[in-house]
């Protein structure tokens, strides 16, 4: 009983019980882990193939020739073979495949083959892209081992990094993520021990209030790293997703996702607070979540919002997560170039700490 | 008899709710190492009372010392020395009993060995089970088994048998006696007379938030018998209840 007693080892005992708490709970994991995972792995997998023309190839055409085996190697086009004349008539109609070809040797000589391609008014996108392959491939063709007469087209490429889909979806569902554990999970914890009077227990003990507060923050700051760092691994090893600078960029992204939580988290205690039973959580705090869930660019970028809807999505705070990471991750960005993303997060968190301190209860 | 050191000191407790006074002025002191008990019917002001003891609840007025500190100024010192379990109390959600002890220890800044402290409780075989997953009986002895954590000087138990069944009910008066006699001082809250006749050295009767009297069951009793009282029915040698425990036996059970 001498021994002066110890605040962090409190707090470390909380923090361990919450951690455990958590892991154990179906509904974080999910929210954490599981959505931000399933909408990563289905953008994963329809983005980065670009576009493709479905070009259905005749019964009757001939299949050794230049053309069909230049065709074969444009990535652009997929050949279509073994299709009846019917089938492919029907999937034209509707616009599943943009053209049919139909390639003949010429009896007559010269030129060697003849080409007719038939496109389809349900794509006509597709058809025009088709149109102009074509014709640069035939021009190829024909003009093998002969010297242009007015000009000589010439091209090059700069090579720039690959922005696949996944670049633009990862941060926006890391954010995601944040938001919800940060603002359900806070609500709900916090909630249900004021109500289950675990909290009245606690303060039977000499625990302190900030001790309860830290170390149920430092577990769900834990865990929701962890989900942070899971995420974008799987997103890079899996997706390609791009970290320019490796390891340092994964720290400035988990460091965002630091800061991005404590905010979120204070948008929890608000929650835990006002709501007056454990049927008004999720209601209220849907409220905070969706929105920003749909206008903070998390699947689509804000440029793509009409112009009276832009400043609402620029006055929410996960625009400018979303934003610092997509930045720091893509662009290679250091902290201190997404400082004004920062200092915009900062004042949403100033103010939504003023408010949680007014509203949170303890019992 | 002989004087009794004095460990917690009541006087004048009075506590007001907006306009309702909940407790009126009551002053008692219970003596180290006895069992102490707070009678009386629902609302009578015994929780209240238990709870600005025990520092979750702030006085109006009066004056409050356990073991010589005032709840005044030494909260977190009184924290330490004692243990209480409160009438309708919450675990930490998804954590096993062992996790809650730990946890516990970790609160109570102390080194305890979970398994120990469920052992003194009877609950070993509980160890890896939820909170939630107990039967009532077993959820009252682990509560009082994070009671005694801190090795506590007092422990305080708010209707700790509510709701039992009497193999429980008798059980848990076991180990109140237990808690006793490792040279603990009990404070217990009950409506059933015949505990209070069974466990407390002394009782004090709480009505409209007032002690109406404090004394030894033995010597109320007396006071009564000596009035003149009798009761209506002659008393056998034993009741229902003595029934009923010799029928389905006193052992513990799997499922109390």
């Amino acid at each position: 009983m001498n021994k002066p007693y110890n605040n962090f080892n409190a707090t470390m005992a909380l923090a361990k019980a919450s951690f455990r708490s958590i892991m154990r709970s179906p509904s974080a994991v999910v929210f954490t882990l599981a959505f931000p995972l399933i909408f990563i792995l289905v953008f994963g997998f329809l983005g980065g193939g670009g576009v493709k023309i479905d070009l259905a190839v005749s019964p009757q055409s001939d299949l050794q020739n230049p053309v069909i085996k230049a065709l074969g190697q444009i990535s652009v086009i997929r050949l279509i073979n073994n299709k009846n004349t019917d089938e492919i008539n029907v999937a034209l109609e509707k616009g599943n495949y943009d053209a049919v070809i139909n390639v003949q040797r010429n009896a007559a000589g010269k030129p060697a083959y003849l080409v007719n391609v038939k496109y389809t008014s349900a794509s006509m996108d597709k058809g025009n892209i088709l149109k102009s392959v074509l014709n640069n491939l035939l021009y190829t063709l024909n003009t093998q081992n002969i010297k242009p007469t007015i000009a000589k087209l010439s091209e090059t490429m700069v090579t720039g990094r690959t922005y696949r889909t996944i670049d633009f979806i990862l941060p926006g569902q890391l954010g995601f993520s944040l938001l919800s554990t940060g603002v359900f999970g806070t609500a709900f914890v916090f909630f249900s021990l004021r109500q289950n009077l675990v909290i009245k227990r606690f303060f039977a003990t000499p625990v302190s209030r900030s001790s309860i507060v830290f170390g149920e923050g430092i577990a769900r700051i834990g865990f929701a790293l962890i989900g942070a760092l899971f995420i974008i691994l799987v997103g890079h090893l899996l997706f390609k997703f791009t970290l320019i600078h490796g390891a340092i960029t994964v720290i400035n992204m988990l460091l965002l996702a630091l800061m991005g939580l404590i905010v979120f988290m204070g948008f929890g205690f608000v929650v835990s607070g006002v709501a007056k039973s454990e049927s008004t959580i999720p209601p209220i705090s849907n409220i905070i979540t969706l929105p920003q869930f749909l206008l903070s660019g998390t699947f689509f970028s804000i440029d793509a919002f009409p112009t009276w809807l832009q400043p609402i999505s620029r006055a929410l705070p996960l625009t400018y997560l979303n934003d610092a990471m997509r930045k720091v991750a893509f662009e290679g960005a250091g902290l201190w170039d997404v400082r004004q993303q920062i200092l915009i997060m900062i004042i949403w968190g100033i103010g939504i700490y003023a408010v949680a301190v007014k509203v949170f209860k303890w019992e | 008899m002989e004087k009794r050191k004095v460990i917690i000191s009541v006087k004048n407790l009075v506590k007001k709710y907006d306009d309702f006074v909940a407790v009126k002025g009551i002053s008692f002191d219970v003596y180290e190492n006895e069992i102490f008990g707070l009678l009386g019917p629902n609302g009578a002001g015994k929780t209240t009372t238990l709870e600005i003891i025990e520092t979750l609840r702030k006085k109006t007025s009066g004056e409050v010392f356990v073991d010589g500190h005032s709840i005044d100024q030494d909260t977190n010192k009184i924290k330490r020395i004692i243990g209480v379990q409160l009438q309708a109390a919450g675990y930490y959600p998804n954590l096993n009993l062992i996790e809650l002890l730990e946890l516990f220890s970790g609160l109570y800044d102390v080194t305890i060995d979970p398994m120990e402290m469920l052992a003194k409780v009877n609950l070993q075989d509980k160890a890896k089970a939820k909170y939630k997953a107990l039967s009532g009986g077993q959820k009252q002895r682990f509560s009082i088994a994070t009671t005694l954590i801190n090795s506590p000087k007092i422990v305080f138990l708010d209707e700790p048998t509510t709701g039992l069944d009497p193999q429980a009910r008798r059980n848990l008066w076991d180990m109140i006696n237990e808690i006793r006699s490792n040279g603990t001082t009990v404070v217990i809250t009950t409506h059933y007379m015949d505990e209070a006749e069974q466990l407390c050295d002394r009782v004090a009767f709480v009505e409209h938030g007032e002690i109406i009297v404090l004394d030894t069951p033995d010597a109320l009793i007396d006071n009564l018998v000596n009035s003149g009282f009798e009761r209506k029915k002659e008393v056998k040698k034993a009741n229902l209840e003595d029934v009923f425990i010799n029928l389905t036996g006193k052992e513990w059970r799997a499922d109390n």
